[in-house]
């Protein structure tokens, strides 16, 4: 169990916050923080890893101490066996891909594990290439593969697939997800995306402005428990048509733009931009065929 | 021609870039990780060497050195080094006087480093002298070239300071810049002549050189 109770006076742009965060993570799990831009999701990854000194709080994990104000407490982040992997990706520019995962990996580690790792996040024709030389999501998975590395107990995503575009996006997210597993890891990460948060999370915690105003599993956190349906996909609303009866919504989930007919009442309040789930309840689910075997 | 001018100016140059180098790294990774309130008074003194005439800087080292002084007399008893008119006072004064030229690059180059870069070396365990030898010092190799050739290449020009506190002692203190003068002063232009033109050919060949490999044009070249 880790246990992450904070305090840290933050400056931000729009006037200065407090971050006050009271929480328990379990051990193995995929957390992810979401919130909008400042509202502390950052700084409490920098304070987990030891980057950032909380003015207040205790930050423990399984039984042994990390931070505490009273006792001055603040292990290095050096002894927190914590992998960080950074919004810009922060791989070393003087060393080539696999001398980055080199670096970071620990005296002892088992002896195939650059290769396994090289094998796993495709890197094995970039790996005597410069960081200078890749482009973002092979900047991003290098980053990855070199922040598992270090073989961490908690890994820490900041943001990690902020930058690229979709089918990049998609096929990171199974990196993270399957890396999770197979490390056994507890991993922490940043998103702005719902589709991606409901995927890969088993916890989300919704953080405002330093406070978090919602934890819970992503359906609880974001849908409360108003739908039974069987089918659901997040995705953003594009536009409203109003056709005689019916108003048909364009919604656009993952890389499909879809149509979805509705009774003008159902969509009272929603706008173009807002997220949305389209949901079917299951009586009479359609099935067919889209390819042969 | 008397050749000992300028082996001396290089020896003196050579000796000087060796300990700015060694005092620098530190004092430059130190300004560019702090936030005490001290900074911009080092940053200050540091800096002054660029606008202070360099015989007031000359003529305070040759004050504090003097046996006549307790703290020359000091260091004369104790260390047995006398620092007014030798080699060693020479090296001392020309690393105060090329301070800025070391400092200054190499802090300008450490800040422009994203802090990224450090945190995830701790975060992997790595001590800040493993970050600074393995991740900074490496990625910031243009702007040690810079601070190595420019306090070189200074302290080869270097003549107030020099004659303040070294005067002008054949193969203990008369460097290339000083032997020029003495050379007009006796109306030696041919001699004042060699030595401008060896000091003239070989600045411009050490500055182009920093632009040319700083530029890019040598890779280019290369590759």
């Amino acid at each position: 169990m880790i246990e992450i109770r904070v305090r840290k006076i933050l400056e931000a742009r729009g006037g200065d916050f407090t971050l006050d965060v009271d929480l328990e993570l379990q051990e193995g799990e995929f957390i992810t923080l979401y919130g909008p831009s400042g509202s502390g999701k950052t700084s409490l990854l920098r304070s987990l890893a030891g980057l950032l000194t909380p003015d207040k709080g205790r930050i423990s994990k399984g039984g042994k101490v990390w931070f505490d104000s009273k006792e001055r407490v603040h292990m290095p982040p050096q002894k927190r066996n914590v992998g960080y992997v950074f919004q810009e990706n922060a791989l070393f520019p003087n060393m080539t891909v696999r001398g980055n995962l080199q670096f970071a990996q620990k005296k002892g580690a088992p002896p195939g594990l650059i290769e396994e790792l090289i094998v796993d996040m495709d890197l094995h024709d970039l790996q005597d290439r410069y960081p200078d030389t890749l482009s973002g999501g092979q900047k991003q998975r290098a980053s990855l593969a070199r922040a598992l590395a270090q073989q961490p107990d908690i890994l820490l995503l900041d943001e990690p697939l902020a930058a690229l575009d979709g089918v990049m996006r998609l096929k990171l997210q199974e990196y993270i997800l399957s890396s999770h597993r197979k490390f056994k890891l507890t991993t922490l990460m940043v998103s702005h995306d719902l589709a991606e948060i409901i995927k890969l999370s088993d916890t989300t915690i919704l953080l405002d402005k330093g406070r978090i105003s919602k934890m819970g599993t992503p359906q609880q956190v974001f849908m409360g428990n108003k739908l039974s349906g069987k089918f659901q996909f997040t995705g953003t609303l594009l536009e409203l048509e109003v056709q005689s009866v019916i108003t048909v919504a364009s919604v656009l989930i993952g890389n499909q733009i879809v149509k979805v007919a509705a009774h003008p009442t159902e969509v009272e309040g929603l706008s173009p931009g807002d997220k949305v789930v389209v949901a079917s309840k299951a009586f009479n689910p359609v099935i067919y065929k889209i390819e042969e075997k | 021609m008397n050749w000992d001018p300028l082996i001396l100016t290089f020896e003196l140059a050579l000796t000087t870039t060796l300990v700015l180098l060694l005092v620098s790294i530190p004092l430059a990774y130190w300004l560019s990780k702090t936030r005490s309130g001290l900074k911009p008074f080092l940053e200050t003194l540091v800096s002054m060497p660029l606008v202070l005439p360099p015989t007031v800087l000359g003529f305070y080292f040759l004050l504090a050195f003097s046996p006549n002084n307790a703290f020359g007399a000091w260091i004369d008893e104790w260390l047995g080094i006398r620092l007014v008119f030798s080699f060693g006072g020479l090296v001392l004064a020309s690393v105060v006087y090329s301070l800025p030229f070391m400092v200054q690059p190499i802090q300008t180059g450490l800040s422009s480093l994203p802090p990224s870069l450090s945190e995830a070396a701790a975060t992997m365990g790595k001590s800040a002298s493993t970050q600074l030898f393995k991740i900074l010092l490496p990625n910031i190799r243009k702007s040690l070239l810079t601070g190595i050739v420019l306090s070189f290449a200074h302290t080869v020009g270097e003549f107030g300071v020099v004659l303040m506190i070294g005067g002008n002692i054949p193969g203990k203190t008369r460097v290339a810049s000083i032997a020029i003068y003495d050379e007009v002063e006796a109306l030696n232009y041919a001699a004042a002549n060699s030595y401008s033109l060896i000091l003239f050919a070989l600045t411009f060949v050490l500055l182009l050189s920093v632009y040319l490999i700083n530029g890019g044009y040598v890779n280019r070249f290369w590759k």
